[in-house]
């Protein structure tokens, strides 16, 4: 192998997590007695990867995507613009897990997206460029001081493509809200959406109960059982009196 | 500089499902064996324990059990003329990495091919005449027959504790199994699964329009099992975390659930995880592989010598091994020479969403596994004439609920706005009443002069070794296929009672960005002559006689249904062959 190849291969490596290391398995069954990869937790605090403006955005464009209803509140309480946010400071924000190299050509639609631009850098220039867009357009506000109504407005006119940004696609940055959003509402609340199982209960679904043995003969039956998240439930804490 | 490492008997490229196979076949015959992994060792109780297995987000969403296109990912185009590009994320197929391979994330749907899909090409031309078929179709025949294989898919199905409901035994039709298949020799291990209640209705309106419906033969456990190895696996609890993820409760059968445990207690089987194999290395006379090099993720590395090499990578990664390393010629579509990466295949998947009235039906999606259901075979191969309609082949088509998880199963009825109040209501309305099948239509896929796989000439991996292209594309009688059976599809669920049905067939170009299944098939093919096929009727290499190559790359076309029965029926097959005959005499098992 050449050296440049084995720096490039080098650098690869160091990007992997320790779950990687090579190992000789014989006569045993490389056992241990606890997990490997448990989950990592979203904790509530400061914005991790939004700045403030960018997070009031955010949290308003959230609300429009899904907004509250008498019986479920929307993207804003559950927690969609959080997940959002430590999804874009994790990996998936540095599309770190895809095949980045060049050379980056446009292709058919069926070739699938080839954009060299991570999903962080998507956000950030995407949001610049809605705030921008809003000043000029509607009186100096921006996006998060508009009426439900004019904001549903300008995000039905990016998602048709009438509003384009110079910098960046922005009919591919609301294909990206209409999948990130929805994820944070339906998602298990340890990565920061979809708080209290709002989205799981707003549908009837019991999430990680993982045993229906009982309930798989009785037809055309609701299933009567609360949702349970990978943490739980709020109501396994008792209340602080 | 490679570090050599002592010579074994046997080295196996790729710890999946037909490595572990052969591993287990090999150790059990006396050879030293050793299997070399790209990814990581994996285990139920700690890399998929039910305390955090059921994460969608993580599992389905990011697919964490998946190899990273970083790692390495394939370009892609519909056609010659085009420049193929790089896949960056996964769509329409999701391979697999680490020990286990797709077992670890698999449905456990468990089927076997007709008889009359071994000899394709001999059954259409005496059916229909040779001009029914295209005439870019390159369809052929395996070289193997149905009855050949009869006790190795025997094999498998007790391996992993098959649930199901034999329709043929020994000839004899049984009542509620699948009336169409070929005969096996016993019933399976397991009785099916149960049925939640929109399975039971998709059989009660198959049966009134005339179809003989039947469980889908399930790897998911309907109760405890011992294997013939002596491992146990547990009750399905249909929790609904199936397919891509890994099973916390040993129910689904896999490798770690069935092989594994027995193979790892012998002492003359090694394996090395977290190690990729770069190139399978030959002697001079280009006739005779001398082991494998590979290199492990500390980046040093290492040459494995071996007397014999077994090919287990999964279908893309044992054709690109194969080119990289210079074994068979490679295909030449224009000239219409060569055969390693002919006869690429995948499949023609579609699906019909139903929604019913919310006030009556409640379907409980979450209440699911990977491989239960109900199916019709009335469509599937040559069950049917197809004389009046024009085109051949076909497919199983079932309503599997594989799961009701929210981020992807909340389906909402055709013309709903994709976001807003609206969309929120219509999520809320559907979730319990609408019918998404997992499966849906499962039809075949077969072979074209154009559809291939070849290395890329601008991208690389992160070797710097060429990336495999893909040049696929749908051909108008795979289209007119999936049109006749949608539309049949569709009417079950109508006689169910729908109140709104949406067909989404299947239409060219083939989409790289849409997930059908990880059912990739073809490139180095079996068959009877060497100027057709990289492989003989017992998978060893015609080039190199020391090389097995295992895994559906070998099917010279795929059938309408899944392909892990064949492909691990094929692995057992081989096993048998290199057991009973190769170790005796090591040399060609064929003269062609
Ligand atoms: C989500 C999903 C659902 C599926 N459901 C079904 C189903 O219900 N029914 C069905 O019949 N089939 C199903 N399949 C397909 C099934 O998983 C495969 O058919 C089966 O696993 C193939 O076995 P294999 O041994 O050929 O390959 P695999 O099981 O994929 O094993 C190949 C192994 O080789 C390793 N490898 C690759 N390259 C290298 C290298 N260079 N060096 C070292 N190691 C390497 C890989 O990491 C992998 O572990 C499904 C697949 C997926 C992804």
């Amino acid at each position: 192998m050449q050296r440049r190849t084995f720096l490039t291969l080098a650098a690869w490596f160091v990007g992997t997590t320790s779950l990687t290391h090579a190992t000789v398995i014989h006569n045993h069954v490389p056992w241990a007695p606890r997990p490997n990869s448990p989950p990592e937790m979203v904790r509530p605090g400061p914005w991790q990867f939004f700045t403030l403006d960018e997070a009031r955005a955010m949290e308003a464009i959230v609300d429009r995507i899904i907004p509250p209803d008498p019986e479920t509140p929307g993207g804003k309480i559950a927690g969609c613009a959080v997940f959002i946010d430590r999804q874009l400071k994790g990996p998936y924000g540095s599309n770190q897990n895809l095949y980045t190299l060049g050379p980056h050509t446009h292709g058919t639609k069926e070739q699938g997206p080839q954009s060299a631009l991570t999903h962080a850098e998507l956000y950030r220039k995407a949001l610049a460029a809605l705030d921008k867009h809003c000043k000029s357009t509607q009186g100096g506000k921006s996006f998060a001081e508009l009426d439900a109504d004019a904001q549903d407005d300008v995000l039905r006119k990016i998602e048709s493509g009438e509003i384009k940004f110079e910098a960046v696609d922005a009919k591919g940055f609301f294909s990206a809200l209409l999948k990130d959003v929805p994820e944070g509402f339906f998602s298990d609340p340890i990565h920061g959406g979809n708080i209290d199982m709002v989205g799981w209960k707003m549908i009837g679904f019991p999430g990680i109960r993982y045993d229906y043995r009982d309930w798989v003969g009785r037809h055309n039956e609701r299933y009567p059982h609360p949702p349970v998240s990978i943490a739980g439930r709020a109501d396994w804490t008792p209340a602080k009196s | 500089m490679a570090r050599k490492l002592p010579r074994k008997d046997v080295v196996i490229i790729g710890l999946g499902w037909t490595g572990s196979i052969m591993a287990y076949e090999l150790a059990d015959a006396g050879l030293d064996v050793i299997a070399i992994e790209r990814g990581p060792w994996r285990n139920t109780a700690t890399d998929y324990p039910p305390g955090y297995a059921a994460d969608e987000l993580r599992y389905r969403i990011r697919h964490e059990l998946f190899l990273s296109p970083s790692q390495t990912t394939f370009t892609f185009r519909n056609k010659m003329s085009e420049t193929a590009l790089p896949i960056r994320t996964w769509g329409a197929f999701m391979p697999p990495n680490g020990v286990g391979g797709g077992g670890v994330h698999w449905n456990a749907e468990t089927w076997r091919f007709l008889p009359s899909d071994f000899v394709l090409k001999t059954h259409l031309t005496q059916r229909y005449g040779a001009g029914f078929l295209p005439e870019d179709m390159t369809v052929q025949d395996w070289g193997v027959t149905y009855d050949e294989l009869e006790p190795h898919y025997d094999r498998f199905e007790y391996l992993c504790g098959t649930s199901g409901q034999a329709g043929n035994i020994k000839g004899t039709i049984m009542e509620g199994g699948n009336p169409f298949e070929g005969p096996r020799s016993r019933a399976y291990p397991n009785p099916p699964q149960d049925q939640p209640f929109g399975h039971t209705l998709f059989g009660k309106a198959a049966r009134e329009l005339g179809y003989k419906p039947f469980p889908q033969p399930s790897g998911n456990m309907s109760r405890p099992y011992q294997n013939p190895l002596g491992v146990r696996l547990g009750p399905c609890t249909y929790c609904g975390f199936c397919e891509w993820f890994g099973c916390g409760n040993y129910s689904k059968a896999s490798p770690q659930t069935t092989i594994l445990p027995a193979l790892v207690r012998k002492p003359n089987f090694t394996a090395r995880d977290n190690s990729e194999v770069t190139r399978i290395n030959v002697d001079g006379s280009g006739k005779r592989a001398t082991g494998v090099s590979f290199v492990d993720t500390a980046g040093d590395e290492w040459e494995q010598p071996a007397d014999l090499v077994v090919l287990s990578a999964y279908t893309i990664f044992n054709v690109q091994l194969l080119l990289l390393s210079g074994i068979g010629k490679a295909y030449d579509p224009a000239a219409n020479t060569g055969v390693v990466g002919r006869n690429f295949t995948h499949q023609t998947i579609s699906d019909v969403v139903s929604f019913f009235d919310p006030a009556k039906f409640v379907f409980n999606p979450f209440i699911a596994s990977g491989a239960i259901g109900m199916c019709i075979d009335e469509f599937n191969g040559d069950n049917f004439d197809h004389g009046p309609h024009g085109f051949v082949g076909g497919g199983y088509m079932g309503h599997v609920q594989t799961n009701g998880r929210p981020i992807e199963t909340t389906p909402v009825p055709p013309g709903t706005p994709s976001w807003g109040a609206a969309w929120k209501k219509a999520v809320k309305e559907n979730y319990q009443s609408a019918i998404k099948p997992g499966t849906g239509v499962h039809g075949s896929m077969y072979s074209y002069r154009d559809v291939y796989l070849d290395l890329d000439p601008t991208y690389k991996d992160r070797f710097n070794r060429p990336l495999v292209r893909i040049t696929m594309d749908f051909h108008d009688n795979e289209i007119k296929q999936n049109k006749f059976l949608t539309d049949k599809f569709a009417e079950i669920f109508q006689a169910m009672g729908a109140k709104q049905v949406h067909k989404e067939y299947r239409k060219a170009p083939y989409d790289i960005t849409k997930y059908q299944t990880t059912h990739l098939c073809g490139g180095a093919i079996m068959g009877t002559d060497p100027n057709t096929s990289a492989l003989n009727r017992y998978l060893q290499s015609w080039d190199v006689p020391n090389l097995f190559v295992l895994g559906a790359s070998a099917f010279p076309q795929n059938a309408g249904y899944n392909p892990t029965g064949t492909v691990a029926a094929l692995a057992y097959w081989a096993a048998d062959a290199i057991r009973s005959n190769y170790l005796k005499n090591p040399g060609q098992l064929i003269n062609a």
